[in-house]
């Protein structure tokens, strides 16, 4: 059978202690079981310590009344609980956060571009903006901002782009879409017509899936998947369209409508208003990150090779196809990762709301804290949220790299 | 000797004291010579020489600052509208290859006449399979560049500059990226090229190539073309101590 100079096959029964899979497999569990007592151990005696002073941890405090007021944020009386409270504070916090992430990307990308120009004048602006912004600790520009807006003109005077876009002192008022009464039936309208799209679809793929192709060589016959996604496209998509608009019409009152902001006796009414605390948070976060932002997007830009560039203009592409269609897709990828970073950062650094007086997750928190003395689950809770929030962006943010990561940039 | 069928006697490429400088490093010093339409012409030269930076300046990859250049009645001036235009009649191939990575294949070929010369998808996705039959790489087309050899890449690259139908075409070395197995494939490609009546301008070190195809082999030395003659001169007959050094170093292996 085996010859004697053929290889010594080496025999499959490894004492474990050598076996590499369960070595693996071992410490990992042993670190696991480190860790559980290490947090246990921690836990107790803190337990420990707090009954020593007489304070018990639970969360039954949160069902109780609030009884103090919030500045702003989705409507709260301070009848209700503390619960409702903290819920307002991490409203805010997302507001702030979502908004600023927006305003950040939108603003950095443009200096980050702007800083790569060919126009002179164009260069020394963007980097003069990014210096100055990023170099100046985050505390200070929202301060500084707070204290602009608090020396805007007075109500009466607001400063006005428009006619529809006011600036005072209480901070700016825009323009919004409000759902009317119509907006209720309209949604009932839309809900109808995508069920009838996915049901036509669904026929749709299984009439072509059993009849249509049969005839068709059997490799070459689409599957079902492809029939949906065909379908979705060409016949599901424009049913939607169809019903959504024709709803639109059959619905006695427009479902939307702009609202503007007047003037009425002594203040706006209508659209919607950022107070002067919102707006200095977010025009401090947007600015700060949007300087680091355009850093990441100028060298990302800068990581695609020169010879990319040269390869589409010697196709013909003019500056702004290469920018579009060569260097940013191949630059995005090289972005996306530095700039989850950024939006976490803004994201936390909203805490600093503290400081104006924005009634955030963390300044409700403290809130809180000082009225009842549940300092540590109320820590808790304020890390867990933002844990959660961090978490959900990068997930986020690593499915999106992912999707438009390409195979293999070439060489 | 092998003086081409294809060579006219119009001429589709004329530089007049074409002078370049890297801020004060003197490139380019004076290159007056004319191309004819359908002409081979194989540049070589020591490296540093300004080989590259020649044929780049012919599509402005790179601007020349004194002299006139003139591409097909063009005037490569600073009007973006000539550029872009000569732009489009000339191709361009490159040591690297410089695919675009986030592309098929045949989507880096149907960019330039999609994007630019403003064809339907249908029709530019149809030449662009086509030109890769012609470069023997149809069975390509919707995998990406990094996903073939290097011989491949360079010949979905030639695909990708002939699909905007140019009049000229620029190789700045083809093959010296290259394995030497796949050297030939792409020379193969270069050669049936040539015989279509292309007019080409070649920077190569590969001799035999230069020996065969060219209707003109133009030396380079320090920013100045120091010899130019047909590749039976050239080689057999060279007038310069500095060619006859070159001819002897190449030739040797
Ligand atoms: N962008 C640049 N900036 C400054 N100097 C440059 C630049 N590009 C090229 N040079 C210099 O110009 C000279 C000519 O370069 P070029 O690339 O044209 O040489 P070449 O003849 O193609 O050489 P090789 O055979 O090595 O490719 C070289 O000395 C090179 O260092
Ligand atoms: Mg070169």
């Amino acid at each position: 059978m085996m010859e004697d100079n053929s290889p010594k096959v080496i025999s499959d029964k490894i004492p474990f202690y050598r076996d590499v899979r369960f070595l693996k497999v071992f410490f990992q569990i042993l670190f696991i079981i480190g860790i559980i007592l290490l947090a246990g151990f921690l836990y107790s005696n803190m337990l420990n310590g707090l009954s020593r002073q007489g304070i018990e941890l639970n969360l039954t405090f949160l069902n109780s009344e609030a009884g103090f007021e919030l500045s702003e944020g989705i409507d709260f009386e301070p009848s209700e609980t503390f619960l409702k409270a903290f819920w307002v504070g991490i409203v805010n916090t997302l507001k702030v956060s979502i908004l600023g992430i927006f305003s950040a990307t939108a603003i950095g990308f443009f200096f980050g571009i702007a800083r790569l120009s060919s126009n002179w004048l164009i260069r020394q602006i963007a980097s003069v903006y990014v210096e100055c912004f990023r170099n100046i600790p985050l505390v200070l520009q929202i301060v500084f901002w707070y204290a602009i807006m608090l020396v805007l003109p007075v109500v009466r005077e607001s400063i006005s782009f428009f006619d529809s876009i006011f600036i005072n002192v209480r901070g700016v008022y825009l323009p919004a879409l409000e759902g009317t009464a119509g907006l209720i039936l309209w949604l009932w309208y839309l809900l109808s017509g995508i069920i009838i799209a996915i049901i036509v679809v669904l026929g749709l793929a299984a009439f072509r899936y059993f009849f249509q192709s049969r005839e068709l060589h059997a490799t070459s016959r689409p599957s079902f998947i492809s029939n949906i996604i065909f379908g979705a496209k060409w016949v599901a998509a424009p049913t939607f369209l169809i019903i959504a608009i024709v709803g639109w019409f059959l619905t006695p009152e427009v479902p939307f409508e702009l609202s503007r902001p007047e003037f009425r006796g002594f203040n706006f009414v209508g659209g919607m208003n950022f107070s002067p605390e919102f707006t200095a948070l977010l025009i401090g976060l947007a600015v700060y990150t949007s300087a680091f932002i355009a850093e990441v997007v100028r060298s990302g830009i800068q990581a695609v090779v020169k010879g990319q560039r040269e390869a589409a203009r010697s196709v013909g592409l003019k500056e702004s196809q290469v920018l579009r269609l060569v260097v940013v897709p191949q630059a995005i990828p090289v972005i996306v990762p530095p700039l989850t970073s950024q939006y976490l950062n803004l994201a936390k650094n909203s805490s600093l709301a503290i400081f104006i007086g924005f009634p955030d997750l963390f300044q409700v928190g403290e809130i809180m804290m000082s009225q009842t003395g549940q300092s540590i689950p109320i820590f808790a809770m304020i890390m867990v949220s933002y844990l959660i929030m961090s978490l959900t962006t990068s997930a986020f943010m690593n499915w999106y790299n992912h999707r438009i990561t390409r195979i293999g940039r070439s060489r | 000797m092998t003086e081409n069928e294809n060579t006219t006697n119009d001429p589709i490429i004329i530089c007049e004291d074409v002078h370049k400088w890297f801020d004060d490093f003197h490139v380019l010093k004076g290159i007056t010579t004319t191309f004819k339409k359908g002409e081979k012409a194989v540049i070589c030269g020591p490296s540093g020489s300004g080989k590259s930076t020649f044929i780049r300046t012919i599509n402005r990859l790179e601007e020349h600052q004194r002299g006139t250049i003139i591409v097909d009645g063009i005037e490569l001036s600073n009007d973006l509208r000539n550029i872009n235009l000569i732009r489009q009649e000339v191709g361009m191939v490159f040591q690297q290859f410089n695919l675009f990575p986030h592309l098929t294949n045949i989507k880096n070929i149907t960019l330039g006449p999609i994007q630019v010369r403003k064809m339907s998808k249908n029709a530019a996705e149809e030449a662009a399979l086509a030109l890769l039959e012609r470069m023997d790489i149809a069975d390509q087309a919707y995998k990406y560049p990094a996903e073939i050899s290097g011989g491949q890449q360079q010949r979905v690259a030639i695909a990708r500059a002939l699909a905007m139908e140019p009049k000229i075409m620029l190789f700045d070395e083809p093959t010296s990226a290259l394995d030497p197995e796949m050297i030939s494939e792409v020379l193969d490609v270069m050669r049936e090229l040539a015989h279509s009546g292309m007019t080409m301008l070649v920077v190569t070190h590969e001799m035999g190539f230069a020996r065969e195809v060219a209707d003109r082999i133009m030396f380079f030395d320090e920013g100045v073309v120091i010899e130019e003659a047909p590749p039976a001169d050239f080689f057999d007959n060279p007038q310069h101590e500095r060619t006859k050094l070159f001819i002897s170093q190449t030739l040797q292996h």
